[in-house]
Parts: structure tokens; sequence; C-alpha cells
């Protein structure tokens, strides 16, 4: 048995600000919330917060306007895809693997997954 | 903000409590003090707020001597006691009453608060009940804008979405020149809060470390009884355990919980 363990907490915050900017929420050059708003808002400590906007902006993903606040960079979008693919293909997926053969699962069953994914939502 | 060094103290005729306590700590942090029933912390709270005389040893809040209670650390300290009195009056007189000892007092701060606790202010404080009560001095102490708050148990009593609240007042209301000292044994309740952790045990501070570098040393995960052979600390649980490792990949959620038996139970992670 393998348990996927639960991610540091400013990584989850990272995760969340980056889903958001995927879905939209946040479109490159839209303000994201103060540190201390979001700290506000999740009743998590501002250095935790602080932490998950310094990693953001070391990636690429936002920028710092002084005195201004945080901004969803230009580029934020395609860095969050190579990042998150990276992410799937290094931890998800070994476990999915693993998982696979372990069970005993072709190829073959799995494709017809795939395709009624594409079309609809439905399993 | 507060310099502890060798600092001993003994309640009379009772066993000494503290031999050579010694910590340093700097303003804009959330720090949690925890340590076992007996170890002291409320002790250490009251040491630090002028309530307790050290017998020896240095002990300075914001370069006062909390012993010598002079107005300046007063009205820039404020603590808030697991158990308390409040007069037969209603919550506006308490407020008017007692915001003048505190000139950094934020009235807007109160109101807000007092609304998110769905407190009035004409409710008379002896007939609210405990959690009540708690929370307006919670709402009180984060008004007054000190330096130094001190919160001794401060969720005991607290309704569940009222403990959401109290993270959520404490993570937005802050500055960067205050340092919020809470002792708890309620560590789910402070779990993401909190940015350092102080455990006190055998009279002494046995570990003082951030949650940054907490995380980045170590790892909290679940798994089976072969990665237990390369924990540094486990415990049993419903299907299989939960490990302490040494941090190799990413960082993990700080299990408080797990982190705080290790230590007390003499393991070290670095």
């Amino acid at each position: 048995m393998e348990f996927k363990n639960t991610k540091g907490i400013f990584l989850q915050i990272a995760d969340s600000i980056s889903e958001k900017v995927m879905e939209g929420k946040y479109p490159p050059g839209e303000k994201i919330p103060s540190v201390r708003d979001l700290a506000a808002e999740m009743g998590v400590n501002p250095n935790t917060v602080m932490r998950t906007y310094s990693e953001l902006q070391t990636r690429g993903i936002i920028d710092n306007k002084r005195g201004v606040g945080y901004y969803v960079s230009q580029d934020a979008v395609p860095i969050i895809r190579q990042w998150k693919r990276k992410e799937f293909f290094d931890t998800d997926l070994p476990l999915i693997v693993r998982q696979i053969k372990i069970l005993g699962i072709t190829l073959e069953e799995l494709i017809p997954y795939f395709e009624s994914t594409q079309n609809s939502d439905k399993l | 903000m507060i310099q502890i060094k060798d600092l001993h103290f003994a309640y009379p005729r009772q066993e000494v409590l503290f031999s050579n306590l010694s910590v340093r700590l700097e303003a804009g942090s959330i720090t949690g003090l925890l340590g076992k029933n007996g170890a002291g912390k409320t002790s250490l709270l009251k040491l630090l707020t002028g309530l307790l005389h050290p017998i020896s040893g240095e002990l300075s809040v914001m370069d006062h001597q909390p012993r010598k209670r002079e107005v300046s650390l007063l009205n820039d300290v404020f603590m808030v006691p697991e158990e308390f009195f409040f007069p037969s009056i209603s919550i506006r007189d308490y407020v008017k009453a007692y915001t003048p000892f505190y000139p950094r007092f934020d009235h807007e701060l109160l109101d807000r608060i007092l609304i998110e606790f769905e407190l009035g202010n004409e409710r008379k404080l002896q007939r609210l009940s405990h959690g009540q009560k708690k929370k307006f001095l919670i709402a009180f102490a984060m008004a007054t804008r000190c330096r130094l708050l001190v919160l001794d148990e401060p969720t005991n009593g607290l309704d569940i979405p009222s403990k959401a609240l109290f993270r959520k007042i404490l993570a937005g209301s802050l500055d960067e020149d205050q340092l919020v000292v809470i002792s708890t044994h309620q560590v789910k309740d402070v779990e993401n809060l909190i940015d350092k952790i102080i455990i006190l045990d055998n009279g002494e501070v046995i570990f003082h470390q951030t949650i940054q570098e907490i995380s980045q040393k170590v790892a909290f995960i679940s798994g089976t009884s072969e990665e237990r052979e390369a924990a540094i600390y486990s415990e049993a649980v419903p299907g299989g355990y939960r490990l302490m490792v040494p941090n190799g990949y990413e960082e993990t959620e700080v299990d408080i919980e797990l982190l705080f038996n290790a230590i007390t139970n003499g393991h070290k992670i670095g």
C-alpha cells in the first residue's frame, strides 16, 4: 500500500493559485490578493503566504509591482503547464503505473476510458 | 523582542520549574508554545507579562524587565489567560474603561471582530457563555495592537466556526512589529496559523524552529513497516504508520503531534 502525502501548506496555496490561473479566474495581468488578505481569507500565517508568493515569483508566474501588489505574469499559463506536467510525470504517474501493474490492468483496458473522458466527463 | 537567558524559577516550597531556560524571540511571528501538562507553559507566559518573577537569570521583554511592571511595558503587552473574571458591565462600558491603558487601541478593528464573533456592544459580560467571554477577550487583545500578545489556550471553549474565525482574525490583523505567543495543546486549531514551534520540557526549551526549517529537514508521511526502517520516528495508525523521515524530496505538511511526540521522546531533527 502506498499513500499520497499531503504537500506543505505553502505548496498547496501555490497549487490553488496556479489552478485559478489555468481556469482563467486569474488571467495574465490580473492583480491577485495581497499577502495579508489571502492569509486572512484562509486563516494561514502571513509568512507562509509570503513564501508562496516568492516561490511563484521565482517561477515567473507572478510579478511584484513594488508598492502596488502582485500580478499574474504574461507567461503564467505556459509556465504552470510545464511545471505541472513535470510534476505529473515525476510524482503522480509512477504511483498510477505501480497501481496498474499490481492490479494487472492492460493498456487495452484503459483506452476506452481515455476516449470516453474526451467526449464527456462520464466514465 | 524577548530575551531569556539562564532563567531560574520555582514556586515557593516546590520543585524547581526552570533551572536554565534560555530563548530569544523576535517580532513578526505567531509562535506556538507546546509542552506536556505541568511543563511550565503558563508559568513562562506569566513571567513574560510580569505576573510572576524570576529567581535569577536574565528576562527582558522589549528592553524592559517585566518584574518592574513599568507602564511603558504594560501598555504594550496583553495576555489572554485561560481563566478570567469580568465585572458585571456591558461590553461597551468595559471597552470605555479599559482602552485608555492601550495607546495603540484600534476601535475599528474591535468593532469588526465583535461583528464577526456575533457579540453586540450592549451585551453584559457576565451573562455571556464562557466561549463568548473568551471571544470578547481575544477581540479586545487584538484591538489593543500591543506588540506582545500572549494567548494561553485561546481556542479552548470556542465553538467550531469560531476556531476558524480565530485563525482568520489572527492571520489578517497583525502587524510586523507584533509577536504572538500561543500556548496550546490543541495543535490542530493552530496548525497553519503558527510559523514557529517552541517545545518546553523538563524546565528547558528543548526545541525551537520555524515551520519552514522543520519542513525542509523532515517530511511527514504515511507508510508501511518497510518504510518504517528509514524513519526518525514512527507511530502505528489504522492502515499502517505515520512516519517522520529525513526530507529527501518535496515538503509535506508538518504533523505537529507526531513532531511533538518525536521530540519529547528524545529524537532530534538537526
